[in-house]
């Protein structure tokens, strides 16, 4: 004598909180009570139960862990993709089931569902469509059918205001790593059979490691949709099949695995521990008769003042300074108002942020205004000549006006006025920065360049000739 | 104790076991059988509801009555090892 009982359940439901309890909690008639001994034996007759996770939902099945015997988790509404591809990402050889209601999947989780599926993550995912919110009370869903009625569309959905029936299947079928997708039903015997080989097939997918597999299941909600059992499976066979057809969409199942391409794999200490020059930089010390002194150099983005402050940082570590460089730039990567403060120290430095200005250096009109007041007694102001000095820059401070933007253009490299800007700020000679240690900055910076290299060495040499002139 | 629920015994024919207490009364077995071998009880379980029962005879064994039930341990099902199975139910 065989015997046809429940297979892959606990014997008995203790976290239900009825110590003896064997009945479920789901209403009379309810879909997804038929569905859990569906995965439930389908589990046990691929003796998966020990490697297997089960997302479990925000929705009616949220509580899924009382019953299969199983690993289960529980994600955030609608987040059980993302979370089930971490898990499928770290654990390659567990088999990964999220098991989602129409709310959970369709509506808040949409986005999540399917950039897992066009990832083609190593998941199979049970969708449960009933057409409504059920824990809720029976709202209505992405699912609910056109002129429905439910809690929140009383005089039935309209399309017009309220959109159209989701089709979820179609949807992920319109992207390419799925490999099986097939849309089933509880509502009677002929489909309950078709929905068992259908979510048997997908969990078999994961066991071999094939990839993304999705079953949606239409399954009934007597009590929210207020039918009978009976009349809700017959309202489950005949209207909700006329809006979402029976089918498979997809089976790509008996084709061989895709393998991905294998990173190089490079640990954090490698990929930190890359230098910056050619050449080795040797840690700061500490020298007290070196003073803090603090730069600003601003323009407009594209104009080369976020790499300009980088050379004079650069030069302090080649000097074995202490030094800070701290760009502010506006969301845009060109054209926007661009500056970089600098800070270079015989000691450690404790903020970035510069505001009293040793050095300042404007290429544009914008920036001269909005800075020059900041500029300190006894600082220097580097101007390029094309900016209008409207506004007076305080008293004791030095203005060196540079012909930066006119040398480079007659030096055939407008887009180096910045080494123009660097070669006077050699010249002028007011930073504690050793002349070679700004030109192996420079140079050092186009390491992978070698050309742009030679090019601006040119430029710097070619405009100190000019500016001391 | 009904008798169809004495799963000790081995009755030597194809007979559901329905465990009345867990049923809910949702009438989706007795709608599915193919030999109408199911009916609803005149008497209530604990949970105030008509469950299921076995008329007593004509149960082929088929599993379709388990495989619509929603509760996993409302319905068991014995079936004699020789009986032929519709196409659905065979292992996979």
């Amino acid at each position: 004598m065989n015997r046809i009982k429940t297979t892959g359940m606990y014997e008995l439901f203790p976290r239900s909180g009825c110590a003896d309890s064997r009945s479920t909690h789901y209403c009379a008639g309810c879909g997804h009570g038929i569905v859990h001994k569906l995965i439930a034996e389908a589990l046990a007759e691929l003796q998966i139960q020990n490697e297997t996770i089960i997302f479990n939902p925000v929705g009616c099945s949220v509580f899924g862990y009382y019953y299969w015997d199983a690993g289960n988790i529980s994600a955030a509404h609608g987040r059980s993709p993302s979370a089930a591809t971490g898990i499928a990402r770290t654990l390659k050889d567990r088999v990964i089931i999220c098991y989602q209601g129409d709310g959970d999947l369709a509506a808040i989780g949409l986005n999540s569902t399917l950039q897992a599926a066009n990832r083609g993550e190593h998941i199979a995912v049970i969708f449960i469509n009933n057409a409504t919110y059920g824990m809720t009370g029976g709202q209505m869903a992405p699912t609910t059918l056109g002129g429905m009625k439910t809690l929140t569309s009383p005089f039935g959905r309209d399309p017009l205001t309220d959109g159209y029936p989701l089709h979820v299947c179609e949807l992920i079928n319109q992207l390419a790593a799925p490999v099986y997708i097939e849309r089933v039903s509880v509502a009677d015997t002929k489909r309950i059979f078709k929905a068992r080989n259908a979510v048997f097939k997908a969990l078999r997918i994961q066991k071999e490691g094939k990839g993304y597999a999705f079953v949606e299941i239409i399954a009934p909600c007597p009590t929210s949709l207020k039918l009978s059992p009976l009349e809700c499976a017959r309202f489950c066979a005949n209207e909700m099949e006329a809006e979402f057809p029976l089918g498979c969409l997809r089976d790509k199942s008996d084709q061989p695995i895709a393998e991905a391409v294998p990173h190089q794999h490079v640990s954090a200490e490698e990929f930190f521990s890359k230098p910056d020059y050619d050449f080795e930089i040797l840690a700061p010390v500490v020298d007290h008769a070196c003073k803090e002194s603090s730069m600003r150099f601003a323009g407009f983005g594209g104009q080369g003042v976020l790499t300009l402050g980088l050379w004079l940082a650069g030069a302090a570590r080649i000097d074995r300074r202490f030094t800070t460089w701290y760009p502010s730039y506006g969301p845009e990567q060109r054209g926007g108002a661009a500056s970089c403060s600098v800070v270079i120290s015989g000691h450690e430095i404790g903020s970035p942020a510069a505001d009293s200005l040793d050095l300042f250096v404007a290429m544009n009109q914008v920036a001269y205004q909005r800075f020059v007041c900041d500029v300190k007694s006894g600082g220097t102001v580097f101007v390029d000549e094309t900016v209008p000095l409207d506004k007076k820059p305080p008293t004791d401070v030095k203005l060196v006006r540079v012909p930066a933007i006119k040398l480079a253009a007659e030096f055939d490299s407008p887009q180096s006025a910045n080494t123009v800007m660097l070669a006077a700020i050699a010249t002028v000679g007011n930073v504690t920065l050793r002349r070679e240690s700004l030109l192996k900055s420079l140079e050092g910076s186009f390491r992978k360049k070698p050309g742009q290299a030679a090019a601006n060495r040119d430029v710097f040499i070619r405009a100190e000739q000019r500016l001391k002139s | 104790m009904p008798a169809n629920s004495d799963e000790s015994l081995d009755s030597g024919k194809p007979r559901p076991l329905i465990n009345p207490d867990e049923c809910k009364g949702c009438e989706r077995c007795v709608n599915a059988c193919p030999v109408h071998c199911l009916k609803i009880s005149e008497t209530l379980n604990c949970r105030g509801i008509r469950p299921a029962e076995y008329v007593g005879q004509g149960c082929t064994g088929c599993g379709i009555c388990f495989y619509n039930c929603p509760e996993p341990y409302a319905i068991k099902i014995d079936k004699p090892d020789k009986v032929s199975q519709p196409a659905a139910v065979e292992p996979r």
